[in-house]
């Protein structure tokens, strides 16, 4: 071993040293990722098995005859709902922007790009909430057979999410526009996107597992 | 020292109507209160109030069963009382209270001063009282409790209220309600996992960590995953129930025993929710009443963790009466053979700790050994279940309510118990009264196997669970009123307990800051725990890092107290050696800034019940009001400041 070497071998690292004295600041964590960081990852990881669940549902009942009407499969807009969809995707760009415009200080494009994720997303359930009625209309209901209870409650539960997803950035686009949120702030718009690239996850495996998928 | 307050730069002001509350002591300040200890007494107390009202449901249950042809209940009342016997006890007396002790003492076993999210942890307290309230309402409100069964299984609960197999309101209750307190121990889970994983003291490091902490990070982790399955399923029977889907509709293609399915994945994990609580608890109350470290420490630890992986592939062996088929059925009566392995190795770690040690036979060391003995008798039973001819026999039988009693009464509770005794000179700087504890143990340890025991003996004889009445001349009788008279043993233990608790609190033997002569950081520190907890944040250095500070072993391996050792500079560091719970008087503890006491988790809470009324009923309008306060109290919560600056 070479003098350099040992010396490397023997000097920790500048963070492993930091976090050594992280009693003395109170925000350090013993792992160095903020507790809201882990909070929000660990939501999105339960979050994971509530959807599996919906989404086990619906493709263990796929196909299966019974009830009346159509089936989920037999009236879907594929290439409506994948406009809608790559809107959605595109909202996770933004979102992306967003979170480099405030960690650049920049607030008039932080402004524009929440307004312009939460506007996505409006687009988004504005398509869904079209579809649905487009569904009722040709006879697909909660009711009519299996397909329409777990095609309408996994759509719509994920719907929902997408809903809170919304409020959450105008309630930070309400906050940037009172000049509110700072640099030092960039972590609440970070936690925000995590939420939202997950509910853009969860989007792209439902509408390749539940649309794209042939029975 | 930096504070949050440099960094906020938030002048103090009101949100909404309602002004920061500042009192930290009173009876108001209970409702706003952001510190995990009061807290944590407030989830005991319920708790420990909902373990009364379950079991006076269970003594109901044995004096109707205590001859043939009983004629105390209707048969719908019994399936009200044994459904939210079952549900009080899983939902609103073993996970809380193992909340209450993880709350009270994960902080204090890592040496952090408050757990990482304060407020959130105040919902979880709210949430789950909120719940418990909610689902006994429906005694009031529904027409009826909850009667099918604590798992609510399809079709009999998710068939329609005009259709319907059940009657009232009571499934409906039953599903809002554990939705409602899954939410609640949702966020305590993700509190507690982020509290462990951040906010340890320098030096305690994962493996250096307390078992009962490691428990109760396995616990939070299976919490965070099952949670969410069952929820799915719950919303699942809601909207069959009340929107008419077809989830569980068999003549439409739908598939009851996915709910089965659905809800074994979360109820499994959930019997190891329950129990690895009390495994920390003996884990902890073992060495210290030996005298000696925990055997295989690693060894405890990994086998907690084998258990939490391997508890997510064990769930079909509720399920083998259902026919799910040879290979479906073979594989989990291999995974649950296999279960019992780590199972029976942490049971040979406890044995092996207590090895040779110098034994002291005190009450919580009794409640520990009763665990060890009771708890290995409802593994073994337990295990009886991998043979699927055995378990085909005894599915739905009494045998089955015999076992899990062993498991969750003899474990858990047991578990408890023991933590109870153990821990409360922490909290209330005197013990609880020793020959009190031990007839409390004695006669629980009498009663509990007086009512279990023969309950093998009729489920082997075929008498079936969830049975209103039984004909005579079965061959039953006689062991059924053995179990009755078994019970209310167990009652009259339990009102020792009380008034042990309540005698104790004020006349107790008044104790110092360690009076086990305990090995992990909590004894530190005065009787009662100042709010703040550590003045000095402790560096850590080994496992029972406190016990190395007082003890040392010679040449010959005896231990030898360090004459300048922990202990001492405990006694000096408390001055009186209780403490006096404000810090104040020391000139210590100033500047350490609490977080500051919210309502708004409280808030928060209220609405959760008024949108599970507007659920149950269907009045949308009154989910509409049930939202406000949530929405309220959410921006509210998120614009304070967690502490508020001092001024």
């Amino acid at each position: 071993m070479t003098e350099v070497e040992a010396e490397v071998a023997v000097t920790p690292p500048h963070d492993i040293q930091h976090t050594a004295h992280a009693p003395h600041d109170p925000h350090a964590t013993a792992t160095g990722v903020t507790n809201t960081k882990l909070a929000i990852w660990m939501f999105l990881a339960s979050d994971c098995l509530f959807f599996g669940a919906f989404i086990s549902a619906y493709l263990l009942y796929r196909g299966r005859p019974g009830g009346e009407g159509p089936t989920a499969a037999e009236i879907y807009n594929i290439p409506f709902t994948s406009v809608t969809s790559f809107i959605l995707l595109m909202s996770s760009l933004t979102m992306v922007l967003a979170l480099a415009a405030i960690m650049r200080g920049d607030y008039r494009r932080l402004r524009i790009w929440l307004l312009a994720t939460a506007l996505f997303g409006s687009v988004f359930i504005g398509g869904q909430v079209f579809e649905f009625t487009e569904f009722y209309r040709e006879g697909l209901t909660l009711s009519s057979n299996l397909s329409g209870s777990t095609f309408f409650v996994l759509t719509g539960f994920h719907g929902a999410h997408v809903t809170i997803g919304i409020i959450w950035l105008l309630s930070l686009w309400g906050l940037a526009t009172q000049g509110k949120l700072s640099v030092g702030d960039s972590e609440k718009v970070e936690i925000a996107g995590l939420y939202w690239h997950f509910v853009d996850v969860v989007w792209i495996v439902i509408f390749t597992m539940v649309y794209l998928i042939p029975q | 020292m930096t504070t949050v307050t440099d960094v906020l730069e938030v002048p103090a002001r009101r949100v909404g109507v309602l002004r920061r509350p500042k009192a930290t002591t009173g009876f108001w300040s209970w409702f706003t209160t952001v510190d995990h200890k009061k807290i944590a007494i407030m989830y005991a107390t319920t708790a420990l109030a909902f373990f009364v009202i379950g079991g006076v449901e269970a003594l109901l249950l044995r004096v109707q069963l205590y001859g043939a042809n009983g004629t105390l209940l209707t048969a719908s009342q019994y399936n009200e009382l044994f459904t939210m016997h079952g549900t009080t006890m899983v939902f609103l007396m073993g996970m809380p209270l193992a909340v209450a002790f993880g709350n009270y003492l994960i902080p204090l076993m890592i040496g952090a001063r408050d757990v990482a999210f304060p407020r959130l942890n105040a919902f979880g307290y709210w949430g789950f009282l909120m719940g418990g309230i909610f689902l006994y309402s429906s005694f009031l409100l529904g027409g009826s409790a909850p009667n099918g069964g604590w798992f609510g299984y399809t079709p009999l609960t998710s068939t329609g209220l005009d259709r319907g197999f059940l009657p009232g309101h009571g499934p409906d209750f039953w599903v809002v309600g554990l939705v409602m307190l899954g939410i609640a121990s949702t966020t305590g889970a993700i509190n507690f996992i982020v509290t462990i994983i951040n906010m340890r003291a320098p030096g305690m490091t994962l493996m250096r960590m307390p078992v009962f902490v490691w428990m109760m990070f396995v616990v939070a982790f299976l919490t965070l995953f099952a949670m969410p399955i069952v929820t799915a399923a719950l919303i699942m029977v809601y909207f069959d129930r009340n929107f008419a889907t077809n989830f569980f509709v068999a003549a439409n293609g739908g598939e009851p025993l996915l709910y089965q399915h659905l809800f074994w994945l979360f109820g499994h994990p959930e019997v190891y929710i329950l129990i690895l609580p009390g495994m920390g608890i003996v884990s902890e109350i073992l060495p210290v009443f030996s005298r000696k470290p925990l055997f295989g420490y690693a060894v405890v630890v990994f086998s907690g963790i084998a258990i939490g992986f391997m508890g997510w592939g064990v769930w079909v062996h509720h399920m083998f009466a259902t026919g799910l088929g040879p290979v479906a059925i073979s594989a989990f009566a291999l995974s649950t053979m296999i279960i019992a392995v780590p199972t029976g190795v942490k049971i040979f770690n406890w044995l092996a700790t207590t090895w040779r040690g110098a034994l002291r036979l005190t009450t919580p060391m009794l409640f520990a050994l009763g665990f060890i003995a009771m708890f290995t008798l409802g593994g073994l039973s337990g295990v009886l279940h991998s043979i699927v001819p055995a378990d085909t026999q005894q599915t739905d039988t009494y045998f089955v309510v015999a076992h899990f009693h062993y498991v969750l009464f003899g474990g858990l509770v047991f578990g408890l118990f023991g933590g109870f005794y153990y821990w409360f000179p922490k909290l209330y700087a005197r013990k609880l009264d020793e020959r009190l504890g031990k007839l409390n143990f004695w006669t629980i340890m009498i009663g509990f196997n007086l009512t279990f025991f023969p309950m093998h003996f009729v489920g082997l004889l075929g008498m079936p669970r969830r049975t209103y009445r039984y004909d005579s001349g079965l061959g039953w009788e006689g062991m059924n009123q053995i179990e009755t008279i078994g019970s209310f043993v167990i009652a009259f233990s339990v009102l020792i307990f009380f008034v042990n608790v309540f005698y104790s609190k004020t006349r107790g033997e008044a104790v110092g800051p360690d009076p086990w002569d305990g090995r992990t950081l909590e004894w530190t520190i005065p009787s009662p725990p100042p709010e703040y907890n550590f003045e000095e944040i402790p560096e850590v250095e080994s496992i029972d890092d406190f016990w190395h500070r007082k003890y040392t072993e010679d040449e010959q391996g005896r231990l030898v107290r360090l004459p300048s050792g922990g202990a001492v500079a405990v006694e000096e560091r408390t001055g009186d050696g209780h403490g006096d719970g404000h810090g104040e008087g020391h000139g210590e503890g100033h500047g350490i800034h609490m977080p500051s006491p919210s309502y708004f988790p409280l808030v928060v809470a209220i609405g959760l019940p008024i949108m599970g009324y507007a659920a149950v009923f269907q009045m949308w309008w009154l989910a509409a009001v049930g939202a406000l306060p949530v929405l309220y109290g959410s921006y509210a919560w998120a614009i304070e400041p967690q502490t508020e600056p001092e001024t």
